[in-house]
C-alpha cells in the first residue's frame, strides 16, 4: 500500500496542480514533494534489509496476456527511491527561483516525471517498467521543449528520438523475453512478464548474445555511454536549469539502475560475451567526456561533459561485476545526483545574477559572494572526489571494484579523478576568482532561500563521505542478491 | 440485425427531418438515435442468433465489437459538424442520412456470411462516400477528389465483384463456410488457377478499400480535398469496417488457401508501412500527414491479419479489434482538433497549428495525446494496440515482419512529433486568437482524451475479448 501511495501521490498533487495558479500552486508542489520525501524516510525505516523486495502490491494488469501491475522495493530501489523523493522539492525549489510560462504546468510536470521515475525504480513486471521509463520521457520531453534555449526545437527532437529509439529496442528484447516464458501459477494467460519469471528463463548463449544488445540499447542511450551521447551535451545545456537537474540527477540513474536489474541477471551469458566492450567503451566516454569539458567555455556544457565522463566510471563499475564495484555505483548514484544538481544549481544562480554562463565574461565574482563560493566549493570538490565527500566513496569503491577486474582498466579509469580536477578547478578560478569582470561589483551572494537548497545538499555529501555505511547496508542484500544470478 | 434497419429508418427520418429546415434539431436528434443503436448493438453481445435470412448476415461476438467501433466512432465525430449547423448549411440533413446510410453498409461489411451480402455492404458504404467526398460543391479539390475516388474506386469493386464470381465458379457458392469446406474439398484441386486468381481479386478489391499499398495511390489526393469532417470517416469507419470484412474473408472463409495468400499479405505488409512511414515523413500538411499515417496504420492492421492465420478469435483477433479502436478514437481527435484549427485559421500545413498550446490549451492538449496514441507511445491505447499485434505475431514466428514494423514505427515518430513541436515549441503567429470550441465539441475532446488514456493504462477490459 506505501509503494502505491508513494507511485501515485506526486500523479495526484500534478492532476490538481492543472486547476491551481499561483502562489497556491507552488504550495501544493513543495507540500506534496516533501510529504512524498516523508513517506519515502518512513518506507526505510520501516524496511526490512533483505535480497528480494519488500512493499510488494500485485495486481492484474491485462489479465488474458499475463501482465501485472507488480511493485516493491528492495534496497537497490529505496536509495533510488530516497534520492529521487530528496531531490525533486529541491529542483522544485530551484525552479521558484525563475518565472517560467504557465508555472503551474511547469510544476505539474515535474511532479508527473517523479511518479514516472519511481515507477521505473519500483516496477518488478518488464512491461510496467517499460510503461513507466516512457511515461518518465514525456514530461521531460515538454519541460525541455517549451522553455528550454534557443536551440531547443531541434534539440530536443533528438533528444526524445533516441530515447525512444533506444526503448524500442529493450521493448522489442522484452517481447522476446516474454513469449520465452511459460504461464505464472494460477494465470490464464499463456506467458507471463513478471521479473522473476525472466529470472528464471534458461536462454542460450547465442540468444542471449544478441537480446543484450537489445535491452542495453536502451540503457546505453539514456545514461549515456559513449558513443551514444550525442543528444546529452546539447539537452543539458538548452533545456530550463531544473530540466537539467532532472535528467542529470535522476534520469540517468534509470540507465544504471536498469542495466542492474533488467540486463546482468537476465542475459548473464550476454554479459559475460560483452562487457569487456562495454568496459572499454565506458572507459573512452571517461576520456573523452573530461578532455572535451577542459575545452568547454559554457558552465553548463562543462557540467554536461563531466557528467558524461563521471558515468562512463559508473558504467564500468557496473560491468566489472565485483561487489564492491556495484556497491560504489550505488554510492557513486547518490553522490553524483547531489553533486550534478549542486553543480547545476550554482551554474543556474550565477547565470540569474549576471545573466551569463560563458566562463570568459565571468571571473574575480569571491569577493562580493563568499556564501556562494563556499558552496560551489564543496560541491566541486565532492565531483572531484576528495576524501570525506560522498564522491570519494563512491569512486573509490567503483575504482576498487574496476581494478579487481582489469588492472589497467582501473589505472585508466582513476584518470577521471585527476581530469575532473583540472576541468572543474580550472573553471572554478575562471569564474571565481581571477581578474576581476563587469560583475565582481555587482554580484550578490547566496539568498537565505538558495542555501535552503544547497544546505540539505552539502549536508548529504558529508553525511555520505563520512558514514557511507548507513547507505551501503540497505543495498548489500540486493547487490549480492543481482550477483548471485549473474553467476548461476 | 436490429442495427442495420434502426439505422436505415434513422436515415430515411433524419431526410425527413431535413424539411423541417432546422439545423439545430439535426445534430442532437442524429447523436440521439445512433447512441441508441450503439445501446441496442451491446445487448446482442453474447447472444447467440441463427444465421440471418439464409446464411447472409451473422450476429455474433465478432459483428457487435466492430459494429461497436464504427458506431462509437461516428457518435464521436459528429459533434465537429456544428459548423455546418453554424452556417445553415442547407444540405446538412442530407450529409446525415448519408452518415447512417454508410454505416449501415459498415455493419454488413462487419457481418456479413455471404460474398454478396460483402459486395452490397462495400457499394453501400463506397457509394456514400463518393458523394461524400465532393460534398464541397464550389470547392475544386472536393471536386477532384470525389472524381478520383469514385474513378478508382468503381474499379476496385469491379474486380473485387469480378473477384467473387471466380470464386464462385471454383466452388459454386458464395457462404462462407461452405467456401471454405469447397476449397479444402480435395476432388476441387483443379479448380485452383480460377480460385487463386478469384481469391487474389478479392485482396485487391479490400485492398484498395482500405488502402493498402500498392493500391493505397489514392489516399492522400483524396483526403486532402474531401472536407475534414468526412475524411476523419473515411479513415476510421472505412478502415475498421474493411479490415473486420478483411479478417472474416481469410478467417472464415479461406483458411485452407493460407499458403497462397499469406505471402500475399506479408509482402502487402511491408510494403504498406515503408510507403506509408515514408510518405508521411515526407509531408508539411497535417491533412496530407494524416492521410499516409492512415495507410501506415493500415500496415499494422495488416501485421494482424498477418499473425491471425485464419482465426476469428484469439489474440490476433482481439489486437485488431483493440488496434482498430485505439486507431478510431485517436484518428477522430486529430482529425476533429484539425479541423476546427483549418476551419479558423484557413490553413492546413504544420505551420496552421503553431502557438496553439498557449492560445487553445484544451485542443492542443487533444492533439499531443492523439499524436502519441498514433506514434505508439506508453500511457495511451495506441500502444497497446501496436503491443498486443506485434506480440502476437512474434508469438507466431513473425520476427522479421516485427522488426520492420518496429523500424517503421521509430519513423513515425518523427512525423507524429511534428505538430506537438509546431504547437508547444513554436511561437503563437502574430494576431492569431484563440480558436473558438464550443460546449459539445469541448467535452467531445476531453471525452476521447479520457478515453485514449483509458485504453493506455487500464487495457485488460478490452483485450482479449475476441
Amino acid at each position: 500500500m506505501l509503494t502505491a501511495v508513494l507511485l501515485f501521490l506526486p500523479l495526484a498533487a500534478a492532476l490538481l496542480l492543472l486547476f491551481i495558479k499561483g502562489a497556491a500552486a507552488r504550495a501544493l508542489a513543495l507540500g506534496a514533494t516533501l510529504l512524498e520525501f516523508g513517506l519515502a524516510v518512513y518506507a526505510a525505516f520501516a524496511f526490512k534489509t533483505s535480497g528480494t523486495a519488500g512493499f510488494n502490491l500485485n495486481y492484474a494488469w491485462i489479465p488474458s496476456a499475463g501482465i501485472n501491475f507488480h511493485i516493491g522495493i528492495d534496497g537497490l530501489s529505496l536509495l533510488l527511491v530516497l534520492l529521487t523523493t530528496f531531490l525533486v522539492p529541491l529542483i522544485l525549489l530551484a525552479a521558484f527561483k525563475h518565472n517560467y510560462d504557465n508555472p503551474s504546468t511547469f510544476y505539474a510536470l515535474v511532479l508527473f516525471m517523479q511518479t514516472g521515475l519511481l515507477g521505473v525504480f519500483m516496477s518488478l513486471d518488464a512491461f510496467l517498467f517499460y510503461f513507466f521509463w516512457e511515461v518518465a520521457l514525456i514530461p521531460i520531453y515538454f519541460l525541455a521543449g517549451a522553455w528550454g534555449g534557443e536551440r531547443r526545437v531541434a534539440v530536443t527532437l533528438k533528444f526524445f528520438l533516441y530515447t525512444v529509439v533506444g526503448s524500442l529496442f529493450m521493448l522489442a528484447g522484452f517481447v522476446y523475453l516474454y513469449l520465452q516464458t511459460g504461464p505464472a501459477a494460477g494465470s490464464l494467460a499463456s506467458h507471463s512478464s513478471e521479473l522473476s519469471a525472466f529470472y528464471s528463463l534458461k536462454l542460450s548463449a547465442a540468444e542471449q548474445s544478441w537480446l543484450f544488445w537489445l535491452i542495453f540499447a536502451a540503457f546505453a542511450v539514456k545514461m549515456p555511454i559513449f558513443p551514444f551521447h550525442t543528444w546529452q551535451p546539447d539537452t543539458y545545456t538548452e533545456s530550463p536549469a531544473p530540466a537539467t537537474m532532472l535528467l542529470s540527477g535522476i534520469m540517468l540513474k534509470m540507465g544504471i539502475y536498469g542495466t542492474m536489474r533488467w540486463l546482468l541477471p537476465i542475459v548473464p551469458l550476454g554479459v559475460s560475451q560483452w562487457g569487456k566492450l562495454v568496459i572499454i567503451l565506458s572507459i573512452i566516454g571517461i576520456i573523452y567526456g573530461a578532455i572535451i569539458a577542459i575545452r568547454q567555455r559554457d558552465m553548463k556544457r562543462l557540467i554536461a561533459y563531466s557528467s558524461l565522463s563521471h558515468v562512463g566510471l559508473m558504467a564500468a563499475g557496473v560491468f566489472s561485476l565485483t561487489q564492491i564495484g556495484l556497491q560504489g555505483v550505488v554510492i557513486q548514484m547518490l553522490a553524483h545526483g547531489l553533486n550534478v544538481v549542486g553543480m547545476f544549481f550554482v551554474a543556474d544562480a550565477i547565470e540569474r545574477r549576471t545573466g551569463t554562463r560563458y566562463i570568459p565574461d565571468l571571473g574575480g565574482l569571491t569577493r562580493r559572494t563568499p556564501v556562494l563560493t563556499v558552496c560551489f566549493l564543496v560541491m566541486l570538490l565532492s565531483t572531484v572526489a576528495l576524501p570525506l565527500t560522498g564522491g570519494f566513496v563512491g569512486e573509490f569503491l567503483l575504482l576498487a571494484g574496476v581494478y579487481q577486474y582489469n588492472a589497467w582498466a582501473g589505472a585508466i579509469a582513476g584518470l577521471t579523478i585527476i581530469f575532473s580536477a583540472v576541468y572543474l578547478l580550472r573553471m572554478f578560478q575562471r569564474v571565481m576568482l581571477g581578474p576581476d569582470s563587469a560583475f565582481s561589483e555587482t554580484i550578490t551572494d547566496l539568498t537565505g532561500g538558495e542555501l535552503l537548497i544547497l544546505v540539505p545538499l552539502i549536508a548529504l555529501v558529508f553525511w555520505l563521505g563520512l558514514f557511507p555505511g548507513s547507505f551501503l547496508h540497505l543495498s548489500e542484500p540486493a547487490v549480492i542478491n543481482i550477483l548471485g544470478l549473474v553467476g548461476r | 440485425m436490429i442495427s442495420i434497419i434502426l439505422l436505415s429508418v434513422f436515415g430515411i427520418l433524419n431526410l425527413f427531418l431535413g424539411f423541417l429546415r432546422s439545423n439545430k434539431v439535426l445534430l442532437p436528434g442524429a447523436m440521439l438515435l445512433l447512441l441508441a443503436v450503439f445501446g441496442v448493438n451491446l445487448t446482442d453481445w453474447n447472444v447467440v442468433h441463427a444465421p440471418y435470412f439464409n446464411n447472409m448476415l451473422v450476429v455474433d461476438n465478432y459483428t457487435v465489437a466492430f459494429t461497436g467501433i464504427v458506431l462509437l466512432t461516428t457518435i464521436v465525430l459528429l459533434p465537429f459538424s456544428r459548423s455546418y449547423v453554424v452556417a445553415g448549411e442547407s444540405n446538412l440533413a442530407e450529409y446525415y442520412a448519408l452518415l447512417l446510410f454508410s454505416l449501415v453498409g459498415a455493419v454488413m461489411m462487419v457481418g456479413y456470411d455471404h460474398l454478396i451480402m460483402l459486395f452490397v455492404g462495400i457499394e453501400i458504404l463506397s457509394i456514400c462516400m463518393y458523394v461524400l467526398a465532393g460534398s464541397n460543391k464550389r470547392d475544386s479539390r472536393s471536386n477532384e477528389a470525389a472524381l478520383k475516388y469514385f474513378l478508382m474506386g468503381a474499379f476496385a469493386t469491379g474486380i473485387l465483384l469480378f473477384g467473387i464470381a471466380l470464386l464462385y465458379g471454383a466452388t459454386g457458392t458464395f457462404v462462407l463456410s461452405q467456401l471454405a469446406s469447397a476449397i479444402a474439398a480435395p476432388e476441387n484441386a483443379s479448380l485452383q488457377p480460377m480460385l487463386y486468381i478469384g481469391i487474389l481479386m478479392m485482396i485487391i478489391g479490400i485492398g484498395f478499400k482500405v488502402s493498402a499499398a500498392p493500391f493505397h495511390f489514392w489516399t492522400p489526393d483524396v483526403y486532402e480535398g474531401t472536407p475534414t469532417f468526412f475524411t476523419a470517416f473515411m479513415s476510421t469507419v472505412v478502415k475498421t469496417a474493411g479490415f473486420a470484412a478483411f479478417l472474416k474473408l481469410l478467417a472464415v472463409a479461406l483458411p485452407a488457401a493460407q499458403g497462397f495468400w499469406m505471402p500475399t499479405i506479408q509482402a502487402m505488409c511491408a510494403l504498406t508501412l515503408l510507403l506509408g512511414n515514408v510518405g508521411a515523413a515526407a509531408q508539411t500538411s497535417t491533412k496530407r500527414m494524416l492521410a499516409y499515417s492512415s495507410v501506415s496504420h493500415a500496415g499494422y492492421l495488416l501485421i494482424g491479419l498477418v499473425a491471425s492465420r485464419g482465426n476469428l478469435t484469439g489474440d490476433a483477433a482481439s489486437g485488431i479489434f483493440f488496434y482498430s479502436l485505439a486507431y478510431s478514437i485517436a484518428t477522430i481527435a486529430a482529425f476533429g482538433v484539425l479541423k476546427l484549427v483549418a476551419d479558423h485559421r484557413q490553413r492546413e500545413d504544420y505551420a496552421g497549428l503553431n502557438g496553439l498550446g498557449k492560445t487553445n490549451p484544451l485542443l492542443a492538449f487533444t492533439m499531443t495525446v492523439a499524436m502519441l496514441s498514433l506514434a505508439g507511445i506508453p500511457l495511451t491505447g495506441g500502444f497497446f494496440g501496436k503491443f498486443f499485434l506485434l506480440a502476437a505475431a512474434a508469438d507466431q514466428g513473425y520476427i522479421g515482419l516485427v522488426v520492420f514494423a518496429v523500424v517503421m514505427s521509430m519513423v513515425g515518430l518523427y512525423y507524429y512529433l511534428r505538430p506537438i513541436i509546431a504547437m508547444y515549441l513554436q511561437p503563437v503567429p502574430e494576431g492569431a486568437t484563440a480558436v473558438p470550441v464550443d460546449g459539445i465539441q469541448t467535452a467531445t475532446l476531453a471525452l476521447l482524451v479520457l478515453l485514449t488514456i483509458a485504453l493506455g493504462i487500464a487495457p485488460g477490459f478490452l483485450s482479449g475479448i475476441l
